[in-house]
């Protein structure tokens, strides 16, 4: 009788919206009316000639793509190894990647007819961009924000409510970015009817992780085009944070199957795996459903989420997108950390060899190069996503001093 | 035809929930018997969980106080288990998939069973994806409660009540537990298409149905109603633990007598 049982999961399976055994639909009966009506628009409106048409305008005259790709000659010199090339998504409207995906979404949300845009933020870097849309499209905003991120990125909240929106401070459980989705899906359970919710990373339930991937892989096209400009062939690395995990998907995907594009993921690791207080997902994890999808997930012996922590707001996230549990599966993509000083070091180094001023999400990433760059000889190439600016966390800045004076 | 489905019989009946574990396991074994005794007919146990995205603040909280106390899901089916032969009346669990899928959803189908369960809901768990648990509830005779709401569409109410076994849970409106707003606007036509739908299941209505006022004005429609959050704020008014089983007796004696004049 146990095949039974195989069969009916292969049933499962066969749904749309599985990475493998990862993802899926797990939210309450209310809310699959609507994800059946969006995954049908979108599906219909991907390939509508008019729809991409108006997506690409907006996101080159409105946001400013695409961004460059450039080669950080003095961190290379630095690291004395690989040449190291910078995505700079940080250069678009809004100072990070988040937009790419806020203004397909809303442009979705208008042709269902929706009058009430609701997003859940954690950093507020896409608080900020689905306040923007939300603004530029003159659509009612609301923004659930756990109310310890409001006190970390307390510039991103002035920045909503500059631009219209209404920012919901979130005080269950953790006070943090699960606990902002949490309250954004309950919002949207109760107002389904005239509200679409702009999911801000590949997690979720199915369209979302495909939906938000698709509005996200700009970066990682734009970034093949310009690095076979440049170097005449691919790059042998691509290095990005991974949070939630939109920007990583973004760059990453474009080269799934270009076999000899080495990736690698960077969680934040806090103050160290081993302490407990980290946000290393996929490397300290294990299989769960949150938020509507199947993924890994940081969780105690009776399955309880354990609250995610890293100095950075927007890595701070118990869970992880579906499609990453699935590339680490099949050993596409591999998975690293980086603790809050090992990122805070890196936010150093950027702003003082390249004047550029980096996220601290993005940091992540960059402080992986400390490991891989030295170890590669010239003519090797590594990409790394800067996914944004750090200019939000500037307002942090004692508290990275603080970190600096233990580095 | 299931212990569940069979307390509808001849009678509207009452369904009442309380989170497990809130505040104490102790207390949660005490609300059994007195609901019990009150003539409750269906009792709904929420396994605690730290991310109830289908409950409105006074389950979130009640789950809250039983994860501070230390209540776990393999307590939770400990105390039941203990208890078993004490309890008639049909006892369901109510939870969230990762609860189940972290404990293993053949040990917990095994489990439960010995612990006298009669049947589950878990509210994130749509048909869609409800695959493996159904497979190895059926196979222990165990009821899958699913649930539907005013804007499912006919195409799904028909496959979602052909899988639901026990009852068919029907959610009063567009909203998470506790929702004051509730029912919906559209009450009657909405539980006439269920049940033209449906067929023969009984058709349980919960979510923001708060008190007898409520349940007069709604009753003739469903088979049953289903009251978590107004009862769980009574019992929490309560200041001592005999105040609160009083609190909980009152709440459903005043419950128990405006369904005692519908058949």
């Amino acid at each position: 009788m146990e095949n039974q049982a195989i069969k009916m999961q292969r049933k499962t399976d066969l749904n749309k919206g599985y990475f493998s055994q990862f993802g899926g639909r797990f939210v309450p009966e209310t809310l699959m009316p609507v994800l059946d009506e969006l995954e049908a628009v979108y599906n219909h409106y991907k390939d509508d000639k008019e729809f991409k048409q108006e997506l690409k305008s907006l996101l080159a005259d409105y946001s400013g793509r695409p961004t460059s790709l450039y080669y950080a000659e003095q961190l290379s010199k630095h690291y004395g190894g690989a040449k190291i090339y910078l995505k700079r998504e940080d250069l678009n409207h809004t100072g990070a990647h988040k937009i790419n995906n806020t203004l397909g979404q809303i442009l979705l949300a208008i042709k269902m007819g929706k009058q009430r845009i609701i997003a859940e933020t954690g950093a507020g870097q896409h608080g900020v961009a689905t306040a923007t849309v939300a603004a530029r499209f003159n659509l009612d905003c609301e923004i659930y924000m756990g109310a310890e991120d409001m006190e970390r990125q307390a510039l991103n909240v002035y920045k909503m409510e500059m631009l219209g929106a209404k920012v919901t401070e979130v005080n269950s459980g953790t006070q943090t970015l699960k606990d902002a989705t949490n309250e954004a899906i309950r919002d949207w359970v109760r107002n389904v009817e005239d509200t679409h919710y702009i999911i801000g990373s590949v997690v979720g339930p199915h369209p979302y992780p495909v939906m938000v991937r698709d509005f996200q892989r700009i970066i990682g096209d734009e970034c093949k085009k310009q690095i076979i400009a440049k170097e005449g062939r691919l790059p042998d690395y691509i290095l990005a944070c991974v949070g939630g995990g939109s920007n990583a998907m973004g760059i990453f995907f474009p080269f799934v199957d270009d076999k000899e594009v080495k990736m690698i993921g960077v969680e934040a690791s806090g103050k160290g795996i081993d302490s407990g207080k980290h946000a290393a997902t996929l490397s300290a994890g294990r299989v769960g459903v949150l938020h509507g999808s199947k993924s890994f997930l940081l969780q105690d012996e009776d399955g309880q989420i354990i609250p995610a922590y890293s100095i950075s707001a927007g890595l701070d996230y118990p869970g992880v997108g579906p499609e990453h549990s699935h590339l680490k599966s099949i050993d596409r993509v591999e998975y690293h950390s980086a603790t809050d000083l090992e990122a805070v070091k890196a936010f150093k180094l950027l702003s003082e060899k390249e004047g550029i001023i980096p996220a601290l999400e993005s940091s992540h990433a960059l402080s992986y190069l400390e490991k891989l760059a030295p170890q590669l000889s010239e003519d090797e190439i590594i990409v790394v996503n800067l996914s944004g600016r750090g200019d939000k966390d500037i307002n942090n800045f004692k508290k990275i001093k603080e970190a600096e004076k233990n580095v | 035809m299931s212990k569940i489905a069979a307390q509808f019989k001849d009678k509207k009946a009452l369904i009442t929930y309380i989170s497990g574990g809130d505040p104490s396991l102790e207390m949660t074994e005490k609300l059994i018997y007195r609901l019990q005794e009150e003539g409750v007919d269906i009792i709904e146990i929420g396994i605690p969980f730290s991310d109830p995205l289908a409950d409105g603040p006074v389950i979130q909280e009640a789950s809250q106080r039983a994860l501070k106390n230390g209540c776990t899901l393999k307590k939770l089916i400990e105390m039941l288990t203990d208890i078993k032969d004490k309890v008639k009346v049909p006892i369901v669990l109510m939870g969230y998939y990762n609860s189940v899928l972290n404990y293993g959803e053949k040990e917990f189908v095994e489990a439960i069973k010995k612990a006298g369960v009669s049947g589950v809901i878990i509210p994130d768990l749509p048909v869609d994806e409800k695959a493996d648990l159904a497979y190895y509830l059926k196979e222990a005779a165990l009821d899958q409660i699913l649930l539907v709401t005013p804007n499912t569409s006919d195409e799904r109410l028909k496959e979602i009540s052909n899988s639901s076994s026990g009852f068919l849970y029907c959610v009063a409106l567009l909203g998470t537990t506790g929702d004051a707003r509730g029912p919906y606007p559209q009450l009657e036509s909405y539980l006439k298409r269920v049940r033209k739908t449906a067929g023969d299941i009984p058709l349980g209505l919960g979510f923001g149905i708060d008190g007898p006022e409520k349940v007069k004005k709604f009753i003739d429609y469903p088979d049953g109603v289903i009251i978590g959050s107004a009862l769980i704020k009574a019992i929490t008014a309560g200041e001592t633990e005999t105040e609160k089983l009083e609190n909980a007796g009152e709440f459903v004696r005043n419950i128990k007598k405006v369904l005692a004049n519908y058949k």
